[in-house]
């Protein structure tokens, strides 16, 4: 059984994957930056954004409300309307769609939390095989250490204080990340991730990204992806 | 089929439940929309308590979770096939582990106005892959007894246009649009649903009750079929008159 539907659109799917702290968010920010630069329609879908979806949501976490399963439903809710209403649409229409956090994210959560790896897997199928999915591998102390270090305190679900892992808020944060990274690890091969460094310096990380886009899309994306012509080459 | 004891999960045991557990009776009302479910329920309810039996009612969107969102999201009429369907899960999962495994802990009766079995309807009903729902929502428990409340399309028209006086949006699969206007999608939507339904008579073990009949008819069978498996005394008093008539 393929894990997702193939993609057989004008458009393409690049997605990122990591553990909290492996800086999947700056590239991939950086990385459609760049696409948008190169003239490519971009565009960009968040996990967990769906405004259809959110007010459920933080209600269930507000309240405290959630279980393993619903936890895992309520986010391919999430995932499905944003699927349905934006990537699809966009993705048929030639653009760029890039995503951070995929399918994969619920692959390692939820399942850390508890729920059925078939299951899960299931319920994404759905969903549109990414062109290309970075993972970014990154130690646990290293990735525990650039989140604890500067932001927020943490939160009762990212923490994974409903499975009841330990008192201690940043323990239970520390036992949860490492049960999702070894998900990830376990499903590296499996899905096929490209496996990025998360270690390297930012830039070395990003030109590696670049390369591999350039390689994937390659000739593809010129038949097909929307784009703007370049500089100078209207009516040449 | 009744007899079936302890309860089940389909597919996918939910993580942490001890099934030994669960002592009460678990009953779906099934069936497509203005069939007379609700009707069915309240009357069943009244005559279980009256019998001595503690129950517990319940029905798709009334999760504390979810069923706000639901409401709200049918409301923009931008909810996709998929997104509906996950999100009618989410809102069973949510009645599933906080209502009806703790009242069915309690040894209660549990009365459900449509099941899973109606969330994958809709979904087959729109050309999504039937085992991808049926996998999806293989945690729910195989009920005890599930009755299947059938009636031809014709009829639940007529029930809509005497009852509500008009047709619901998404009860006319709208979202679709299965015909040029409410009245064409409404009829071709429901025969879908009803082909749907038809198609898990076997696999889910319905028992189906020929919904064309009178209310108390259809009462009258539904007690006769259930008292069969809930415990002796139960089958001691009779619904009084009145108590029919209110609950009507």
């Amino acid at each position: 059984m393929p894990l997702f539907k193939p993609n057989r659109y004008r458009g393409k799917l690049i997605v990122v994957e990591g553990i909290d702290g492996s800086g999947k968010s700056t590239q991939i920010s950086l990385l459609s930056h760049w696409l948008r630069s190169c003239g490519y329609a971009v565009a960009f879908s968040e996990w967990n954004s769906s405004p259809l979806v959110r007010q459920a949501t933080r209600r269930g976490k507000r309240k405290e409300m959630f279980t393993p399963t619903t936890f895992s439903l309520i986010h391919a809710t999430d995932f499905a309307d944003r699927m349905e209403s934006y990537i699809l649409p966009l993705v048929k229409s030639g653009a760029i769609v890039c995503a951070d956090r995929y399918a994969y994210t619920a692959f390692a959560r939820d399942v850390a939390r508890g729920v059925g790896r078939r299951w899960v897997r299931n319920l994404y199928r759905f969903a549109i095989h990414p062109n290309i999915a970075f993972y970014f591998r990154v130690p646990l102390d290293v990735a525990l250490g650039r989140i604890l270090g500067g932001r927020d305190a943490l939160k009762y679900y990212e923490a994974g204080m409903d499975l009841g892992l330990a008192r201690d808020v940043e323990e239970s944060f520390r036992i949860f990340q490492g049960r999702i990274l070894d998900e990830y690890e376990a499903m590296a091969q499996e899905v096929g991730f490209h496996i990025i460094d998360a270690s390297l310096p930012i830039e070395e990380q990003q030109r590696q990204m670049r390369e591999i886009v350039t390689r994937e899309l390659g000739a593809d994306a010129e038949n097909g992806v929307l784009r703007v012509p370049p500089e100078g080459a209207a009516g040449a | 089929m009744l007899k079936r004891q302890p309860l089940q999960f389909y597919s996918e045991p939910l993580p942490g439940v001890d099934l030994s557990e669960l002592q009460g009776k678990l009953i779906v009302i099934e069936g497509p929309d203005a069939v007379g479910r609700t009707t069915q329920v309240a009357l069943l309810r009244q005559w279980l308590e009256r019998e001595g039996h503690a129950v517990l009612d319940t029905g798709m969107a009334r999760s504390a979770l979810a069923g706000k969102g639901i409401k709200m999201a049918k409301e923009g009429n931008t909810l996709g096939p998929i997104t509906m369907t996950l999100f009618y899960t989410t809102d069973f999962a949510d009645r599933l582990e906080n209502e009806i495994m703790p009242a069915l802990r309690a040894g209660f009766v549990v009365l459900i106005d449509r099941y899973i079995y109606s969330i994958m309807a809709r979904a087959i009903a729109r050309n999504e892959d039937r085992r991808w729902i049926e996998q999806a929502a293989g945690f729910a428990l195989v009920p005890h007894a599930t009755y299947y409340l059938r009636a031809e399309v014709e009829t639940l028209v007529s029930r809509v246009v005497l009852g509500r006086g008009a047709f619901d949006f998404w009860e006319s699969g709208m979202d679709l649009r299965f015909g040029p206007d409410k009245y064409d999608s409404f009829i071709r939507y429901q025969a879908r649903l009803i082909r749907a339904l038809d198609s898990m008579v076997k696999p889910y073990e319905f028992t189906v009750i020929d919904a064309d009949q009178p209310v108390l008819r259809i009462f009258a069978e539904l007690r006769r079929r259930i008292s069969r498996f809930l415990p002796r005394d139960s089958r001691r008093r009779r619904p009084s008159r009145t108590a029919v008539k209110a609950a009507i």
